[in-house]
């Protein structure tokens, strides 16, 4: 049976994993390289690196960093944050990821979405997709761009469709709101996009214990999820959280 | 020398980088005599089936062939095991090597499409791909069309039916999934075909 999918993400600011884990067995819990294979071993199905790197400056060095973090990474390997263009996308998979997830670039020039397809495949694009709850009767979603600055003006489940129409292979729908609360994936959100596409679709943004997950798999119908602080306390949480969705009768792959 | 065919299907630096962390020199290629000197070949590949027609375009096809006649071990990943087939829906007008009998086709509206993610073999037949990697075992797919199960299938998997996850004949060998992306798993696989 296909598994739900946890997904670990590491943002990266000029080459340095922020909120860096503090695992005792690396020497350097800030270096992506480090961090990914540690990951993978505890049982992250994919690793997901967004540079969050304001400035270009600061993001010279994210091929290198992909580079050495693909090394010796044997699990899916997404790289996202900055991805603007087709060369933008061919460089980073060059480096040695297996997938590019594109956001506000897309936004921009929706054809981008299938350049990348016709050349890489479907399964190499990911859309990621922000969205903020813009009206409530009935709930209604806005994308927004440019790491949650700006608004678009589209509609989330419209936008989804044409991101899966244009080629898209995975939509990562990240909820503004519930971003960085720990208080549960928006798992309204997340199924309203899992019923209206027929790829899948990874739910991010709210991850703060095991019941959040059940409820984004079960309720929210999501394929994957993806966290990023909740893993932040030790390798031990990660693996630990696999163990109890299988308990809880969710299709894992467990033990890895 | 192990050669990887570039063959301009999608990615093939994971695949290298595999057989480099398990210490078997490889060359990525698409110059036919670089394959013609080749111990065994790999046939990576992911995006669309006509790329394939890109192994016919180089001379690479007929390699390949002569490479059989020779037993030359050949292992074809995802879309590389799908081209052993005798054709696929996705580009019906580009034969493939036909190894294998049967067509390659598309998951239906019933399922999510593609499927993507850690699925559980059904290992039929140990087959010498297989060992230490006992049924049950996860591997990443992500793949949009199916090959059909045939007398060669030595592993199955189950998504919305069931589809030949790996095939084998004489030192032919083909997986549906990603070794090189299925973690320890994976790297056995490999590990089982560097060693044949």
């Amino acid at each position: 049976m296909l598994t739900k999918r946890i997904i670990a993400c590491l943002d990266v600011d000029a080459g340095r994993v922020v909120k860096g884990v503090h695992f005792s067995d690396l020497r350097d819990a800030g270096d992506p390289a480090e961090l990914a294979p540690a990951y993978s071993r505890s049982g992250a199905d994919e690793i997901i690196l967004l540079d969050i790197s304001a400035t270009n400056e600061k993001r010279s060095t994210l091929l290198e960093i992909v580079r050495k973090t693909a090394q010796h990474l044997f699990v899916p390997f997404t790289v996202g944050g900055g991805i603007r263009s087709m060369n933008d996308a061919a460089t980073v998979i060059d480096a040695g990821a297996d997938k590019v997830a594109v956001n506000s670039a897309a936004l921009e020039n929706p054809a981008l979405i299938s350049q990348i397809a016709r050349r890489y495949g479907s399964q190499a694009v990911v859309v990621a997709v922000d969205a903020r709850l813009s009206g409530n009767s009935p709930p209604n979603y806005e994308v927004w761009a440019c790491g949650a600055r700006r608004r678009t003006g589209k509609e989330v489940l419209a936008w989804a469709r044409e991101a899966e129409d244009r080629g898209a292979g995975e939509i990562l729908l990240t909820s503004i709101d519930r971003d960085g609360t720990g208080d549960g994936f928006d798992c309204e959100l997340t199924a309203s996009v899992a019923v209206a596409v027929r790829i899948p679709v990874i739910a991010s943004g709210g991850a703060g214990n095991t019941a959040h997950f059940v409820q984004v798999f079960q309720q929210g119908k999501a394929d994957a999820a993806l966290a990023a602080s909740v893993f932040h306390y030790g390798i031990n949480t990660l693996s630990r959280l696999k163990q109890e969705l299988a308990l809880a009768g969710l299709p894992m792959r467990w033990p890895c | 020398m192990i050669a990887i065919l570039d063959y301009d299907a999608g990615n093939l630096t994971s695949v290298k980088k595999a057989m480099e962390y398990l210490g078997y020199p490889c060359v990525v290629t698409s110059h036919p005599h670089e394959v013609e000197l080749a111990d065994k070949i790999i046939l990576p590949g992911v995006g669309h089936f006509s790329a394939t027609s890109n192994l016919e375009a180089r001379g690479l096809s007929t390699v390949v062939r002569n490479a059989i006649a020779r037993d030359i071990p050949l292992l074809g990943i995802c879309l590389g095991m799908q081209w052993m087939f005798e054709r696929s829906d996705e580009a019906p007008e580009i034969p493939g090597l036909a190894w294998f009998r049967g067509q390659c086709r598309r998951f239906p509206d019933r399922v999510k499409v593609p499927h993507v993610g850690w699925n559980q073999l059904r290992v039929r037949d140990r087959g010498r791909l297989f060992r230490s990697i006992p049924s049950g075992t996860f591997m990443y797919f992500t793949h949009s069309y199916w090959a059909p199960v045939v007398e060669g299938t030595t592993a199955e998997c189950e998504y919305g039916f069931t589809f030949s996850a790996a095939i084998e004949r004489g030192n032919l060998f083909g997986v549906q999934f990603h070794p090189e992306k299925s973690g320890d798993p994976g790297l056995t696989l490999l590990r089982n075909f560097c060693e044949l």
